[in-house]
């Protein structure tokens, strides 16, 4: 191939989703809009999403970044994400939640492997380079296949 | 030990099972044309033409998502494998892109066979029907039986992407007037099969005949009238009548071109016909030669004419090699 490129140099791919029964998706959509404006690409989902779906997405999208907006209690399923996450073998995603998560929940976050938690009045310049951070060492993963 | 040369590479064994991993992953190095892609190209190769690709391109909004989402439920009820490429544009502002169209394909998301991946149409002029071609390459080679591409009929490059499909559906929106135009102009003419979907909504019969009457202008084919079919992609009406007709003209191009390997080098042709020109066309914008400058300046003068000057320049780069 003549166009090679690293694969640290790619396009981030983020999935920016919701679970859980919490329908407000007016920050998914503007952390959505941010990321977009940064030159990622985001596959975006309507709220609602079951976790088996989430994984499914993520299979399917290839994605370096899950970006789970909660503003509920819906934060309290995602050690449980973490756990499908690792079991269908995609460990090497960097998940990051944002949105209203007490203080006491966001240790059980970042123990069930969650990289990062952005409380609301995040500005755009840290989410996006965070991400974008996150995304680049995603990629830095040992691969998850090796073709020959 | 000697490894017996043609045993499958690991990879290949797992793609050729369906495995979706290794699918998602070969999807993005063929889209990205990292290092492995030709691995996978050289690999996959001897396992292609098996899926049957349908195209839906049409406007923004006219509701092709919302329509590929009751005709892949239709499929995958039926057992079959289906693939879904849902393409996207890219901001030209900052490259980036929101990738939304599965939204509407929620409903079948729990679907195990059924896979759906999107792409952004990034800022490679040319370089995304390539893309795209093997996308459908490597679905096609995982055992999809049917592979959908969605595309936003907006310009030239979509026009390109939906000539990888063999099966192209141009979806309309009733009421549409000017659109309709827009559609006259390009996408019209690549259409095997017409749909004016929203027909829960005012005016479908009059855009349905507008688009009959149009149609009329177009070269009749000997083997297949291009049917204008309504459907409402909410509901779920005409929507197995699109599927019948899909499968109807299958048949159609299985009597035109029994040799499928044909067909593979016909549409390599194409790329590489539009790689070329796209290569060429960046060399020229970027040249400073004299000569180039001559030649623009006889055109202009209209010392020379403007065939004759494509001639030279072409000319020019033969012989330069
Ligand atoms: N009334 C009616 N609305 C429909 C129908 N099909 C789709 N829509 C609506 O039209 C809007 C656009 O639908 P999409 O499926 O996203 O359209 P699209 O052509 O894929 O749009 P882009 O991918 O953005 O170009 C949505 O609000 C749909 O609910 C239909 O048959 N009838
Ligand atoms: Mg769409």
């Amino acid at each position: 191939m003549v166009e090679s490129e690293s694969r640290e140099a790619i396009i981030p791919r983020v999935l920016v989703t919701k679970i859980g029964l919490d329908g407000h998706d007016r920050g998914s959509r503007i952390v959505a809009a941010w990321l977009r404006d940064s030159g990622m690409e985001v596959i975006y989902t309507a709220p609602w999403q079951k976790i088996d779906t989430v994984v499914k997405l993520t299979q399917e999208e290839d994605v370096d970044v899950l970006a789970v907006s909660s503003l509920a209690t819906d934060h309290l399923l995602i050690p449980k994400l973490m756990a499908a996450l690792r079991e269908a073998g995609y460990q090497h995603v960097k998940v990051v939640v944002g949105g209203i998560v007490p203080d006491a929940d966001e240790a059980i976050l970042l123990d069930s492997g969650v990289s990062r938690v952005f409380h609301t009045g995040s500005t755009k310049e840290e989410v996006v380079q965070r991400i974008s951070e996150f995304a680049e060492e995603a990629r830095k993963a040992p691969a998850v296949v090796t073709f020959d | 030990m000697a490894v017996k040369k043609n045993r499958p590479k690991p990879w290949l064994k797992r793609l050729l099972n369906g495995d979706r991993t290794v699918l998602s992953r070969a999807i993005s190095v063929l889209e990205n044309e990292t290092n492995e892609a030709s691995a996978i190209i050289r690999g996959i190769y001897p396992h292609l033409g098996n899926a049957m690709v349908v195209g839906f391109t049409g406007s923004p909004g006219v509701g092709k998502s919302t329509l590929v989402n009751s005709y892949i439920k239709l499929l995958c009820e039926k057992g079959l494998q289906v693939g879904v490429i849902a393409v996207d544009p890219s901001s030209p502002l900052s490259g980036g892109a929101i990738l939304g169209d599965r939204i509407r394909m929620a409903a079948q998301e729990h679907l195990r066979n059924l896979f759906i991946r999107s792409l952004a149409s990034r800022c490679h002029v040319g370089g995304l029907s390539r893309a795209t071609s093997r996308v459908v390459d490597v679905m096609d080679a995982a055992g999809m039986d049917v592979i959908i591409i969605e595309t936003v009929g907006a310009g030239q490059s979509e026009v390109e992407i939906a000539e990888i499909a063999s099966t192209k559906v141009v979806v309309c929106a009733p009421g549409m007037g000017d659109d309709i135009q827009a559609i006259k102009a390009g996408i019209l003419e690549i259409a095997d099969i017409l749909v004016v979907n929203k027909c829960d909504l005012p005016l479908t019969n009059h855009t349905n005949r507008q688009l009959k009457a149009m149609l009329v202008l177009r070269e009749a084919l000997p083997d297949w009238t291009t049917p204008v079919l309504n459907t409402s992609a909410i509901d779920g009406t005409g929507v197995s009548e699109l599927s019948d007709a899909i499968d109807e003209y299958k048949g159609v191009l299985a009597q035109r071109n029994s040799d499928g390997k044909d067909k593979g080098k016909k549409r390599m042709l194409r790329l590489l016909a539009n790689s070329v020109a796209d290569k060429v066309k960046k060399d020229l914008l970027e040249t400073t030669s004299l000569e180039m400058d001559s030649i623009c300046d006889a055109v202009l003068k209209g010392e020379l004419m403007f065939n004759e000057a494509t001639n030279r320049v072409i000319d020019k780069l033969l012989s330069h090699q």
